[in-house]
């Protein structure tokens, strides 16, 4: 190879040698930083827009919503079941011990204090992600008596806990709040 | 006169920028000499004899420009309170009042007060509901048609990005709203239009929108038009270009870096080299 | 090419079954590039860089962006506004897309002052001829996608060249268009095409690359290396000054987006397209204005169409066009004085694409028009036959071309 430049018979010395490298790896360390810093627009580009972040938490009426009926709201894309229990299915998701649940998980903990009557759930199976039947009054509603997921034929109880089929865990509750007894903040 | 301040514009820059400065300069050239604007350059009896000038200086232009918040959300009001009944501003939504300062609970009220369509109830009719803060900010009209058909065939232009839709860009609206003077002897003005020194043509639709105490500002400041054509200008500045402190604030910075890298890339350069000689 | 010893084992046992160091090692660490290129040698790798930022800035434009008539201007609007960073990266590449033009167009007229083009490069310049016509193609289908005002009716005023044609015109257009006008199937397909396209030009600068390498850069003295010491290794001496440029042409482009963004843009393409009104004035984007004032001049539909095309196909045969064995315009006289005539011409051509067509741009368009011709018809062949050159020098490095041991210890 030619080797002209490379065999560097230095008549500088010793003087310039350390200033030399620290001028290279000045160069070299500032320019790496602007390259990675180059790189973050473009990765945060990807990340959830502003549009998008707003439509992040809903705020959802609850007054028109009588004993035992069920509603879906849509949340960031997702269908969110809201259903107010009856005192009947409040009493069967809390007979159940918890030896016979795939996920045990109390029912209390899945409702507010004293908001027992108000089940709030992300309504999309664990399983494969289909979304389950049990929100229209003509739906099955599964062996247990809360949602059926026909896709593979999950059974969630009235506490939208996974009770049998492949779906190896409860229907997950969502962030929210109650803003008043008649409105709560999802998300 | 224009021709002139053209070319010495194209001398002062280099040579490949120049091409396109030529049409920047054209451009800018409709914006301010309203004798092109009309089309074709020949005067008619329409052109105003004596201009009214605006020289404006806004607080965000400037390599450190920021917009005036104060000023710009009693620009919203301005326009909420009068532009609004025609123009819409598709690309603005409330929460974007957050910009400007304005606390989360007063955008809530300012979108309770509108309100905007929802989406088919279960018996599919679309009836209209209260707008949250991710609601846009709804429009007048609900078609172009519709608001054609209101204002006498001429629709009235969205104005997100009016400010940047013209050749005249912030100075724009301004001259616009402060256009209105009596038509020169012999121009005919059509039934229901106005004369309008700033348009092109001279001819506009619109009727003179502002006038003194159109609105009430909340912050007691005394609406006269001045003081409205300025705010409404710097909200609607601030709507077409909504990124532009950061904009300017980051490009600062990088251009910093930039020169210093660059700084430290010569020397490197010249130490790589000094080894040929 | 010399097999190196590479120390790191993983280097090594990739290498010896896919030789991509030893290939990365020949071409920049081997690689003997003259020694006496000056700045203006900046701007081919700088192209290059600049197609990697349009590159990767645009495909995450494409990731929301939306191709449909109704949304397009819309999904514009929502990257500027609410898209983390999307004002950033639009800008990077509205802007770039003129940079990217401005260093290409200065690469070019380097080739042109230095006599790149001649023997044996004439493949490597025509190469570079087709990376500027899809370059164009690219910008042209890039500027339509936010479907404002211009983009439109820049739109219909491109594709309606092609109904210049006879009798085929009109069929091709309607098939340009997918339509009976430029609308949606239009607006996917120039989508389409623009992705595509700079993934094209990549393939070809890799030919550029390849016939560059075969012969080696040119030089401002235009003169074969002659000897070791004319030469000095790529790496790391002009990839340092490359990166010192690539520095300087940063620094500028983000002023530029930071304080004039929409400076090479066009109001009117924040309005969104109006199928039924014409914007007052139309004006392409700068830098296709000589060759729009091109086609203006010629007062025929389809002659000012050819002489269009021409104006570029012309630049194809340019290395047979120049007889003269000289290539650096350093040592010819009379061409030096034609190369600055051409580039005022390229300029004042560009200045009446700007104009509107009336007096006395027409006219002057039609000059600068037929001086651009005559450049590559008349004059270039004249000078090969006609003019004296100034002695050249003997070597790059100065001296004998074979007393190479001297020259290479003045070197050290």
């Amino acid at each position: 190879m030619p080797d002209t430049a490379h065999e560097t018979n230095d008549s500088h010395g010793d003087v310039d040698e350390g200033r030399r490298d620290f001028l290279y790896m000045a160069t070299g360390a500032m320019g790496a930083v602007g390259a990675a810093a180059a790189v973050w627009p473009f990765i945060d580009s990807m990340n959830p827009a502003a549009d998008t972040l707003a439509l992040s938490s809903i705020e959802v009426s609850l007054a028109p919503i009588e004993e035992g009926q069920s509603v879906t709201f849509k949340w960031r894309g997702k269908p969110v079941f809201v259903r107010r229990r009856t005192a009947a299915e409040i009493a069967e998701a809390r007979a159940v011990p918890m030896d016979d649940l795939i996920d045990p998980e109390a029912d209390d903990e899945r409702v507010k204090d004293g908001k027992d009557e108000w089940l709030v759930l992300v309504g999309v199976c664990t399983h494969l992600g289909c979304i389950p039947l049990g929100q229209k009054a003509g739906d099955a509603k599964g062996e247990y008596g809360g949602w059926f997921c026909p896709c593979h034929g999950s059974h969630y109880d009235t506490s939208g806990r996974i009770r049998k089929g492949p779906a190896p865990l409860n229907l997950p509750v969502p962030p929210y709040e109650f803003l008043s007894d008649t409105q709560i903040k999802i998300g | 006169m224009g021709t002139q301040s053209r070319f010495q514009h194209l001398l002062a820059v280099p040579a490949l920028v120049a091409k396109r400065t030529v049409q920047a300069g054209a451009a800018l050239l409709i914006g301010t000499s309203i004798a092109l604007a009309a089309g074709g350059g020949e005067p008619t009896v329409c052109t105003p004899k004596d201009v009214p000038h605006n020289d404006r200086h806004w607080g965000f232009q400037g390599v450190f420009g920021h917009y005036d918040k104060k000023a710009a959300f009693r620009g919203f009001e301005v326009f909420r309170g009068t532009c609004a009944a025609c123009h819409s501003l598709k690309y603005f939504t409330f929460r974007n009042l957050a910009d400007l300062d304005v606390p989360e609970d007063a955008i809530k009220g300012i979108a309770a007060e509108y309100e905007v369509m929802a989406e088919p109830n279960d018996d599919g009719e679309v009836l209209p509901r209260t707008a949250i803060p991710s609601d846009y900010f709804p429009s007048p009209f609900a078609n172009e048609k519709a608001a054609a058909s209101v204002n006498g065939g001429a629709v009235p232009p969205d104005l997100s990005l009016m400010v940047k839709a013209r050749a005249s860009f912030e100075n724009h609206v301004p001259n616009i709203l402060d256009g209105y003077m009596d038509a020169p002897e012999g121009c005919e003005v059509p039934e229901g239009k106005y004369y309008n020194a700033h348009y092109p043509g001279y001819i506009i639709s619109m009727a003179p929108p502002l006038a003194d105490d159109a609105i009430e500002y909340k912050d007691g400041t005394k609406a006269t038009k001045e003081q409205m054509i300025k705010d409404v200008s710097e909200f609607l500045a601030y709507v077409a270009e909504p990124k532009l402190e950061e904009r300017k604030s980051m490009g600062f910075k990088i251009v910093i870096f930039l020169l210093i890298l660059t700084v430290l890339l010569y020397l490197t350069k010249k130490q790589v080299w000094r080894k040929l000689h | 090419m010399s097999n190196p010893e590479f120390s790191n084992p993983i280097v090594k046992w990739v290498d010896y079954r896919l030789p991509i160091f030893s290939m990365m090692h020949h071409e920049l660490h081997e690689y003997p590039t003259p020694k006496n290129l000056n700045y203006w040698w900046n701007f081919g790798s700088l192209a290059g860089i600049v197609l990697g930022i349009m590159i990767v800035s645009g495909i995450v434009l494409a990731m929301n962006y939306t191709a449909h008539i109704d949304y397009a201007f819309d999904s514009v609007e929502r990257i500027m506004r609410d898209v983390n960073f999307g004002w950033l990266i639009r800008y990077i590449h509205m802007n770039g897309a003129s940079f990217f033009f401005i260093v290409v167009y200065i690469h070019m007229f380097r080739g042109l002052y230095y006599g790149s083009y001649k023997a044996p490069r004439e493949i490597l310049w025509i190469l570079g001829v087709v990376i500027m016509l899809l370059m164009m193609a690219t910008a042209f289908m890039g500027y339509v996608l936010p479907w404002g005002q211009m983009s439109f009716w820049g739109a219909t005023v491109i594709t309606n060249l092609f109904s210049a044609l006879p009798i085929i015109g009109e069929y091709i257009v309607t098939w340009l268009w997918g339509g009976f006008g430029v609308d949606n199937p239009t607006l996917n397909r120039f989508f389409s095409l623009h992705y595509l396209l700079p993934f094209a030009i990549a393939g070809v600068v890799i030919l550029h690359l390849a016939a560059l390498h075969q012969h080696g850069s040119n030089n401002p003295l235009g003169i074969d290396i002659k000897k070791k010491g004319d030469t000095i290794p790529f790496h790391p001496y002009y990839t340092i000054k490359d990166l010192f440029g690539l520095g300087v042409f940063l620094t500028i482009f983000v002023a530029v987006i930071a304080y004039a963004p929409n400076y090479m843009g066009h109001p009117d393409n924040y309005i969104p397209a109006n199928p039924l009104v014409t914007p007052s004035h139309i004006v392409p984007e700068w830098y296709f204005l000589p060759f729009y004032a091109i086609l203006r001049a010629v007062p025929d539909k389809l002659f000012g169409v050819l002489a269009m095309f021409a104006a570029i196909a012309v630049l194809f045969v340019l290395p047979w066009l120049d007889r003269s064995p000289i290539r650096s315009a350093k040592f010819r006289p009379v061409y030096f004085i034609f190369f600055w005539v051409f580039l005022a011409d390229c300029i004042l051509l560009g200045y009446c694409g700007a104009m509107p067509a009336e007096p006395p741009w027409v006219l002057i368009s039609q000059l600068a028009t037929a001086y651009y011709f005559a450049h590559f018809l008349v004059i270039l062949p004249i000078l090969g036959l006609y003019e004296r050159p100034v002695d050249l020098p003997l070597s790059i490095s100065g001296g004998s071309p074979d007393d190479d041991a001297p020259a290479a210890q003045a070197a050290e």
